[in-house]
């Protein structure tokens, strides 16, 4: 997996599923239209500033509140390149995950970083590069979860076990 | 080993499990809402074909229940379409109420069973010493294909409770002060069972409110061990055949936590936060509201509905208030119905509205414009949760909304009953 380099933008604790994708547009499922409300409840001119690739770094309890994959559809869509957190809350890391999209756990990160830094991100190692060489070591992800994001997604690695077993056959 | 624990060890087919350990476990039963087209998206990905079990699967339209725009119709009209094409006889149209009502009142919901549903409100269901989770799209297509789920095993947290509630204290004003307390926090990826002489004696709505909130902590799960009145319930809708798993008495919780309720007042989830938690008291009565809800998953039963009907019968609202009636489900408002309470909530000045849940999260049926103030029984009060960013929530008990609504401002509910 490649590494992610990206802009810092910040955020604080407990951002919950309605201020990453409000629930007013819940009945949309084209993964192009979702993505135009990207962290529309936290901060409305997010979606004006970021840049693809760049990187929210939030506080405690990242995602809580609604089930909808929508949240992490969304930021996937726009390109947004990780979210590193102090935590995230169960069920959108879980979506997360299951989408191979790039979360880590990292408690004191606020502390460390500024806004507007440039950041790298190596997924596989859990390790966070600052802009000043520092090198920070997020919580790595246990061998179930990298197998996911080894295959791309739970949608892929379904199509993974129904391609071999075709070619079994 | 915790129930909790037996419950995932038994649908794994192994003899124990041990928490931080990954095990797949069988589901019994999984609820689609209607907020998810994604999930026929992602099935269809995965490479479609007939699902594991047609009749363990129910799809429930009750978040844009009846059709609020075109694109929720079309997300219906795929749905039913799908039920259709794959037999699964348990669609659950517009016209029922919310899943967490509906899915118990059916008797789908019992001690023992794994369920799963695309909505982070399943955690009600530790109400019937049964493992309800929520989760997104992926997970619910996964289960639809393979009727088997990833699980971490959760560590298990205790709340006691000890006390009695006096008159006008209710079971939400529980579970806000808990949630004050520990904060939005204190659970995420844990599993929380409640016990102690108030919750032995809580009746089965009592303990689905109780429950249902515990996600607003990041509970994964949650439970009580079920009492013979839970039983009795699950047996009306049922039949007998299901499993109550005990703890062991050497289990060992991850923490745990104290409460005596003998004092407790009214509590409020001032905004924006549901663990930003008040009294209802002096120092914050009298908060002009233009809008209270009462209904959805959190508060919504036919006991909710009760003490607002007794608060305003014979009265009426003042002309800032507006008070929306949000059954739970189709049998809720019949009770209603019948014992005359919808006819006194009108006469007082309500409107009542589709059994559903639009408004919790915004969606439908009595969102709020800017600079607006609302007294819900629901429970969240994120920024823009239920419409206008700029809007304001107050996340408080059935009686507390009824007392809010009748004098227009955040009232204590306690004089009216």
């Amino acid at each position: 997996m490649e590494k992610i380099q990206g802009k810092v933008f910040k955020f604080n604790d407990n951002i919950d599923t309605d201020q990453i994708y409000p629930g007013r547009y819940l009945d949309k499922s084209d993964h192009q239209e979702i993505a135009q409300h990207v962290m529309e409840g936290a901060d409305p001119s997010f979606k004006e500033n970021y840049q693809p690739g760049d990187i929210i770094v939030a506080g405690k309890n990242f995602g809580c509140g609604s089930s909808r994959e929508h949240a992490v559809i969304t930021l996937n869509a726009a390109g947004v390149g990780a979210v590193i957190a102090e935590s995230f809350a169960r069920i959108f890391y879980r979506n997360a995950v299951n989408m191979a999209y790039p979360v880590l756990i990292c408690p004191g990160i606020v502390e460390q970083v500024t806004a507007g830094e440039e950041i790298e991100v190596d997924l596989v190692e859990a390790k966070i590069t600052l802009s000043s060489g520092e090198v920070l070591q997020a919580e790595k992800l246990s061998d179930y979860v990298l197998n996911i994001f080894q295959h791309g997604g739970v949608i892929q690695m379904f199509q993974a076990k129904s391609g071999q077993e075709a070619g079994q056959k | 080993m915790h129930a909790l624990y037996k419950i995932l060890a038994s649908h794994a087919g192994v003899d124990s499990v041990t928490p931080g350990e990954i095990v797949t476990a069988n589901v019994d039963f999984a609820e689609v809402n209607d907020l998810y087209l994604q999930v026929l998206k992602s099935y269809e990905a995965m490479g479609g074909g007939k699902v594991w079990n047609p009749e363990k699967i129910t799809f429930i339209f009750d978040h844009f229940n009846p059709a609020p725009s075109i694109k929720a119709a079309e997300n219906h009209r795929q749905m039913r379409e799908f039920c259709f094409a794959q037999k699964i006889p348990h669609l659950v149209d517009i016209n029922e109420g919310v899943c967490h009502q509906v899915m118990p009142e059916r008797g789908w919901v019992r001690p023992g069973m794994i369920l799963v549903a695309t909505d982070s409100h399943t955690v009600t269901h530790g109400a019937f010493g049964a493992f309800g989770t929520g989760v997104g799209s992926t997970d619910m297509a996964s289960i639809m294909q393979t009727g088997k789920l990833w699980f971490r095993v959760p560590e298990v947290i205790k709340i006691n409770v000890d006390g009695i509630l006096t008159k006008g204290v209710m079971a939400k004003d529980v579970i806000l002060k808990i949630i004050g307390e520990l904060k939005q926090d204190a659970a995420v990826y844990k599993a929380i069972e409640f016990t102690g002489s108030l919750i032995e004696n809580l009746s089965v709505a009592e303990r689905m409110t109780i429950c249902n909130m515990t996600v607003e902590m990041g509970a994964k799960t949650s439970y009580i061990q079920p009492n013979e009145e839970v039983l009795k319930y699950v047996r009306e809708r049922y039949g007998d055949d299901f499993t109550v798993y005990q703890t062991d008495p050497d289990f060992a919780y991850a923490a745990e936590y104290h409460f005596d309720v003998n004092n407790l007042v009214p509590q409020a989830a001032a905004p924006h936060s549901v663990d930003n938690v008040i009294p209802v008291s002096e120092d914050h009565l009298g908060v002009q509201i233009n809008q209270v809800l009462i209904g959805t998953c959190t508060g919504g039963r036919f006991e909710d509905i009760e003490v607002a009907a007794k608060i305003l019968k014979g009265q009426h609202i003042p002309v800032h208030t507006r008070l929306i009636i949000l059954p739970a489900s189709k049998e809720v408002l019949s009770r209603c119905l019948e014992k005359g309470y919808i006819s006194d909530l009108m006469a007082a000045g309500a409107t009542i509205a589709a059994p559903g849940c639009g408004p919790c999260l915004g969606v439908h049926q009595g969102l709020l414009a800017d600079g607006e103030r609302c007294a819900t029984t629901s429970s969240r009060n994120f920024p823009g949760r239920m419409g206008s960013t700029k809007a304001e929530i107050y996340v408080v008990s059935p009686a507390t909304a009824a007392a809010s609504a009748l004098e227009g401002k955040l009232a204590d509910p306690r004089k009216y009953l």
